[in-house]
């Protein structure tokens, strides 16, 4: 019985990384940079969410929505002042040192304004757990939120991409930004938008992190944001599908070798798995292999 | 005109070396006039682990060209392999300079065994999966540093990565790795002096590999894997001996680091992947492939937060918008076309007055 | 004395059959030429002769020695270089610096002696440096040996992969559309280039190109390849007036 609430556990924690990689891997599919502040774009709706309903005492809901547009706006605006000039830079590095000025600068931001000493995140959920088997089995509100959240995403991105133009526009410019601006696709807005999906995606992931986990410091939004991008590539980066199957798995093995194996090497376990992925599949689960023609 | 081209080299390098002694000796006076304040002075060494850091990780990323953000992990390595020798031999009457000379190598082989045990499965990947490889591979050297438990006794030595209980020691045995609390007492055979040989070392090695027969694989590899391979030259030898090298080196950095410290700890600050972007940074910052910007940029860029001190809360702060600041200047094609500009309207004015 | 004999070679992608019984025969010092229209799988036999692709059927000698099924390294050990239609060159490396790399498995010096600068070291580099000159001299390059070869205009890039190939010291040259790109002057340049190559190294030579007049010019024997099989094979100018030949250019 024990085995399945470790796996209950595992997929909710599962169900926040893949929260957090799918916007990690629309940001890499479309702009092909690896955003490192996208970690600290969840830290920031976290504050965010913590500020309106904690500080200022309004509905969870008013904390989520704004949490939702300062990420989108912050994204945005990270998108154009730190990224954009550097997207025809000579070198792909640049733009990924840069990203990590940018998550200097919005920790450091942080930790000014609330301070380094953890914040307690009121959950956003007030739902009561689900006790299942005679009580044995228990699921929190948060745990079946987060859960469902993810899932609607997913399918919401997967249409939106699918289904829409501007999600068109984004297959275009991922494959091919020269071409895709040839046939007319507005390149920059594109990516624009891409980022504050991205961005809106990581607000609600922050939230949702932060009512599982409440412990908010500015160095919350990390080590959640590494292992998303772990998760991402796993999955294969760039592929949505992926992106929820490498969260899911990642925080299943987390969990489960945090509960049977050491506490201590969990996160080492984690990598380890990623490490043997990629050796047999270079692209990840579903990730799409491109070889280079001769 | 071929002689006139090593030349130009040679000389290039010895630029690059003389700055590092003339800097050297500059603080060497300014220490004995009494002109640098203590803050400074422990930075001295840390100067010089940072500056090797960077030297050797621009192997990789700029000469090599493929993108590791493990290389604390392997800095990780050195520190943790040699300090436990200095810890075993610490009881016995070795000389202390040949102790830390034994310490040094061990450091770069232990380095570079990790370079090559992870390098062969690796390094078939490319690009960012590369990346994140090595990533996972440094967090996995840290995590185990930070469960590992030795011990010594009479009977020899003993393993666990449980806790200290599970070593069973005799009464008289010591625990010298302890799990999350690392090694304790490192005797701290690190001075300036050393880590400035250390650092000069590092370059004469990189900068010689670069301009030799191997250097010159290593970046056909770089620029062109497909036509390497076309005229025979063996990517996959190439790739692991410089990953290796790079290995070594940043082993070497990080026996400076141990026995610099009285307490040694695998921290996320120390040796986790934050360090190894710290290091990328320094790399992109002086220029992908220049070997002398690295050290200047890891100076600089170490030195930074500690003039800000005076800024308290906000020297971070400052730190990051520079840092994104800097990156713009130095790599947005508009910025350099604006640069490019300015210089040549510069130039104009000068030749129009020299004209009057 | 025949160099490099091809004998059924044969590979599918998915279910399209690239180069579908693929047969030639060159002899020594012959300077033949591959021709035919675009996607007919030239580029793919080139692949194939050098280990970028494994073959599913077929054999390729060279010199007699079975080099069918090895990887690219080894095949250039035993003697065949290869230039590419899109130029492949070192392009943060000088000129030099490019051919020098060519000559890595023929001038050798150890990784310490390398790093120790010892005598040896010097002694090769200089050897290298002599005799990569040499072949930029023959190419009229040398000139320009310490431009960065990202920096040569593309005629000279072109001949750049040319002098690097030959740096491996091969016995068999295979050039992939070697005057793509160039003017009718900088053509007739480098079809004295090629003969000049031949003769000089005693180099044999095959080359997928589109130009009818250096093909013409320069090439002894020719095969045509349309949709992945031999349309014709011989002599350059029977070749040129075969009627299949013309069909499957002109259309009908």
């Amino acid at each position: 019985m024990s085995f399945i609430q470790y796996l209950i556990s595992g997929i909710s924690l599962g169900s926040v990384y893949a929260l957090i990689a799918l916007g990690y891997t629309m940001v890499y599919g479309i702009a092909k940079m690896l955003n490192f502040a996208h970690g600290d774009v969840i830290m920031v709706g976290g504050f965010t969410t913590y500020t309106i309903c904690s500080t200022l005492g309004l509905h969870p809901i008013i904390g989520i929505i704004v949490s939702v547009v300062v990420c989108t706006l912050l994204g945005i605006t990270i998108e154009k002042i730190a990224y954009k000039p550097l997207r025809k830079a000579s070198s792909p590095l640049a733009v990924l040192i840069t990203a990590i000025g940018v998550s200097y600068l919005l920790q450091n931001l942080a930790l000014l304004i609330f301070g380094a000493n953890a914040k307690s995140f009121t959950s956003v959920v007030s739902m009561e757990p689900i006790k299942l088997a005679d009580g044995q089995l228990s699921i929190t509100g948060e745990t079946i939120v987060t859960i469902v959240c993810c899932i609607l995403i997913m399918i919401g991105l997967m249409f939106f991409i699918n289904k829409t133009k501007a999600g068109q526009a984004m297959l275009a410019v991922s494959e091919d930004k020269g071409a895709a601006q040839l046939m007319g696709i507005n390149v920059d807005g594109t990516i624009a938008l891409t980022f504050a999906i991205g961005s809106a995606l990581a607000a609600i992931a922050g939230v949702l992190l932060c009512s599982a986990y409440p412990s908010l410091t500015p160095y919350t939004g990390s080590m959640p944001g590494i292992k998303a991008f772990v998760a991402a590539v796993f999955g294969g980066i760039g592929s949505i599908p992926g992106a929820f199957i490498g969260g899911i798995l990642l925080g299943v093995i987390e969990i489960l070798s945090k509960a049977y194996i050491s506490s201590q090497m969990s996160d080492a376990i984690c990598f380890a798995v990623l490490i043997i992925v990629l050796l047999v599949k270079p692209t990840g689960l579903l990730g799409k292999n491109i070889q280079e023609k001769v | 005109m071929k002689k006139l081209l090593i030349n130009k080299t040679l000389k290039q390098n010895l630029i690059t070396y003389g700055i590092v002694i003339v800097a050297y000796l500059v603080i060497q006076i300014m220490v004995s006039l009494g002109l640098v304040s203590s803050l400074l002075k422990g930075l001295l060494v840390p100067l010089c682990v940072y500056a090797i850091l960077a030297v050797s990780l621009n192997l990789v990323v700029g000469i090599l060209g493929e993108l590791s953000l493990g290389h604390a992990g392997f800095m990780c390595v050195g520190a943790f392999a040699s300090a436990f020798f200095s810890m075993c031999m610490k009881s016995t009457n070795m000389p202390s300079a040949l102790r830390f000379l034994i310490a040094i190598l061990i450091g770069a082989a232990s380095a570079a065994i990790c370079g090559i045990l992870i390098g062969i499965p690796v390094l078939r990947l490319k690009g960012d999966y590369l990346a994140i490889v090595t990533l996972a591979f440094g967090e996995i050297i840290k995590n185990i540093v930070n469960s590992l438990y030795i011990g010594l006794d009479e009977a020899g030595f003993h393993f666990s990565m449980e806790s200290t209980m599970d070593l069973n020691l005799s009464e008289t045995g010591t625990v010298i790795i302890k799990g999350a609390q690392g090694i304790t007492g490192t005797p701290n055979d690190s001075t300036f002096t050393v880590g400035v040989i250390l650092l000069l070392l590092t370059l004469v090695i990189v900068l010689n590999l670069i301009h030799s027969r191997d250097g010159r694989a290593i970046m056909s590899i770089r620029d062109n894997t497909i036509a390497a391979e076309s005229i025979g030259i063996h990517v996959t030898k190439y790739k692991l001996m410089a990953f290796t090298i790079s290995a070594a080196l940043a082993g070497v950095a990080g026996v400076l680091y141990a026995h610099n410290l009285s307490s040694l700890t695998a921290t996320q600050k120390n040796f986790g992947y934050n360090q190894s972007i710290m290091i990328l940074v320094f790399v992109v910052l002086g220029g992908i492939g220049n070997i002398r910007g690295s050290v200047i940029s890891a100076v600089i860029l170490t030195l930074l937060p500690e003039l800000l001190r005076g800024l308290n809360d906000y020297r971070m702060l400052i730190y990051a918008v520079v840092l994104i600041v800097m990156m713009l200047f130095n790599w947005a094609p508009k910025c350099i076309e604006w640069r490019a500009k300015l210089l040549y309207k510069f130039k104009n004015k000068k030749t129009a007055k020299e004209a009057e | 004395m025949t160099l490099l004999e091809v004998k059924n070679l044969s590979i599918s992608f998915g279910g399209l059959r690239a180069v579908d019984d693929f047969n030639i025969s060159i002899k020594q010092g012959c300077l033949y030429g591959l021709i035919g229209p675009n996607g007919a799988g030239k580029t793919t036999v080139f692949n194939l002769l050098t280990g970028v692709y494994k073959p599913n059927e077929g054999i390729i000698t060279l010199g007699g020695k079975n080099i069918t099924g090895k990887k690219t390294i080894e095949i250039n050990q035993e003697g065949i270089a290869r230039t590419f239609q899109n130029i492949r060159l070192f392009k943060e490396l000088s000129v030099i610096d490019n051919v020098k790399a060519g000559l890595h498995n023929h001038l050798k010096y150890s990784t310490v002696e390398g790093i120790l600068r010892l005598p040896r070291f010097h002694k090769i580099e200089k050897e290298m440096t002599e005799q990569a000159m040499e072949l930029l001299k023959v190419f009229d390059l040398d000139g320009e040996a310490d431009t960065l070869a990202a920096n040569l205009p593309y005629g000279k890039q072109r001949k750049l992969e040319i002098a690097r190939a030959l740096a491996t010291k091969p016995k068999l040259l295979l050039l992939d559309e070697p005057a793509a790109g160039m003017n009718p002057n900088e053509t007739l340049e480098l079809m004295d280039t090629i003969r000049f190559v031949r003769d000089n190294f005693d180099m044999t030579i095959l080359l997928i190109e589109h130009d009818m007049k250096l093909v013409s010019g320069i090439c002894e024997e020719l095969t045509v390849l349309n949709f992945g099989r031999v349309l014709c094979q011989g002599k350059t100018a029977d070749v040129l007036n075969n009627p299949e030949v013309i069909k499957a250019y002109l259309g009908e």
